[in-house]
């Protein structure tokens, strides 16, 4: 029988190896899966490379990987924020390396990773900084750039509801990044509100199949008896 | 520059009524983070203008009334927002495709720089060590239309220049730019102005931008308005 649900996110996150890279899901607070990077915290993993939207929006956020030492490079849209000072004094001493990606290339770099395929062109970022040093071709007159997939050896994301076969529900725009996230790492690890049983969820809502979720946490004690450990 | 530039013109909300003036019915629009987000509060009533949210949703409504507010329900600047009827939820790279697959009707912007050109500066300024591109440049190669909304000009300097210092987030990108002097179009033949906000001259607006700017006159109805003004 298939079973992905983890105890807890200790044991959830505990193979997570130096020097992996992880991809976290969320856009500021929203869909955050902020119980996964809190156990992260605890493992203590180090040399990471996270992709992730926002860093400084959220104390609970990748920020606090970065506070806590664990985090080599850092690609994002979005690093300013409230919480983004240990970033800026990390990357003034060059212990943290930063690499801006627009939204939506880093979207599709990650739906790309997910999808096989390698790199693709996109108009966005042609003639500025961020385009720079990148291959580039005229497609219907107009200049592209030549962008690489991403792809995670983890992936955190944060789901509503999941059945016991890691289908996934998600509420509003909690949804954001954490579907196409899911498809781009070796191992997904999905915190959710709660976990029902296969059949349950209605299948014209699943928005992330279980093709790409390997690994579940129910964030509320779990009732007596349903409790169920995946090693 | 200028000091007496916030005694004239538009306020941020005049600024933002006069954006939603433009907009048509049908069109399917993103605002940015900023000015820009007021223009969803002040769409015309029987106006069906439907908006776009970077983080997944078309149909973003009015703020909610406090104690109403849903984390899980927020706009590209984080803040809670509402849902209307008909709204939609998608993922990043779904409302990424919508963006660069060209099916947004307009995008409307801030910006620290734009050319005459049209050229955009909108996501770094050289002091900053980081840089906060979100989805702009995504937006300014993909969204039929750029419309900027933004003060016309920042701690008393002009951001309407002959050239951007700053670095770029798309080049001739901007169609028209909303001020709380003017409005602007970005054409062929450099900027052309095509009204003027209530108090202002064309050539104070001149002496608040760095760029060469021409007066529409072809239009009867501006042209008086102008002329009241001068």
């Amino acid at each position: 029988m298939i079973q992905k649900r983890f105890e807890n996110t200790a044991k959830a996150v505990a193979d997570i190896h130096d020097g992996a890279t992880l991809l976290v899901g969320g856009f500021g607070g929203s869909g955050l899966p902020s119980h996964l990077i809190a156990a992260l915290v605890e493992q203590g993993a180090k040399n990471l490379t996270v992709v992730s939207n926002n860093i400084g929006a959220v104390s609970d956020g990748v920020a606090a990987l970065i506070s806590n030492n664990q985090v080599k490079k850092i690609i994002c849209s979005f690093p300013v924020g409230p919480h983004a000072d240990d970033l800026i004094a990390r990357l003034q001493n060059s212990t943290i390396e930063l690499e801006i990606a627009p939204q939506g290339t880093l979207a599709e770099r990650i739906r790309a990773g997910g999808a096989g395929i390698p790199a693709f062109y996109t108009p966005t970022a042609a003639y500025t900084e961020l385009g720079e040093g990148k291959e580039t071709r005229v497609y219907n007159g107009r200049l592209h750039v030549l962008e690489q997939a991403i792809t995670g050896d983890f992936a955190f994301i944060k789901g509503h509801r999941a059945d016991r076969w890691g289908n996934i529900v998600y509420n509003k725009t909690q949804r954001n990044f954490n579907p196409v996230m899911a498809t781009a790492a070796k191992i997904t690890i999905a915190e959710v509100d709660e976990i029902v049983e296969v059949g349950e969820l209605d299948p014209e809502n699943i928005a992330t199949p279980s093709i790409y979720v390997h690994r579940l946490v129910k964030m509320e004690a779990a009732p007596e008896g349903r409790v169920l450990v995946n090693g | 520059m200028v000091k007496e530039e916030q005694k004239v013109g538009w306020s941020k909300i005049e600024l933002a009524s006069r954006v939603a003036q433009d907009l048509e019915d049908g069109w399917f629009v993103n605002l940015g983070i900023g000015i820009p987000t007021l223009v969803a509060d002040v769409i015309p009533e029987g106006k069906e203008i439907i908006l776009h949210s970077e983080n997944g949703l078309l149909g973003l409504g009015p703020k909610p009334e406090p104690g109403q507010e849903d984390m899980d329900l927020v706009n590209a600047g984080k803040e809670p927002i509402t849902l209307k009827p008909g709204g939609c939820f998608f993922s990043q790279s779904d409302s990424f495709a919508m963006i660069r697959g060209g099916h947004l009707d307009a995008a409307v912007l801030g910006a620290f720089q734009v050319s005459e050109h049209g050229d955009l500066a909108s996501w770094k300024v050289p002091s900053d060590p980081l840089g906060r591109v979100g989805g702009a440049m995504d937006l300014t190669v993909g969204a039929k239309r750029i419309f900027l909304c933004m003060q016309h000009t920042s701690k008393g300097k002009p951001k309407i220049v002959e050239e951007c210092t700053y670095p770029l987030t798309a080049p001739r990108c901007v169609d028209r730019i909303y001020t709380n002097l003017a409005v602007i179009d970005v054409t062929d033949e450099g900027l052309v102005v095509q009204e003027l906000a209530p108090g202002v001259s064309f050539q104070y607006l001149q002496e608040c931008t760095a760029a060469p700017l021409k007066l529409h006159v072809s239009d009867e109805r501006q042209s008086d308005a102008l002329g009241v003004q001068q």
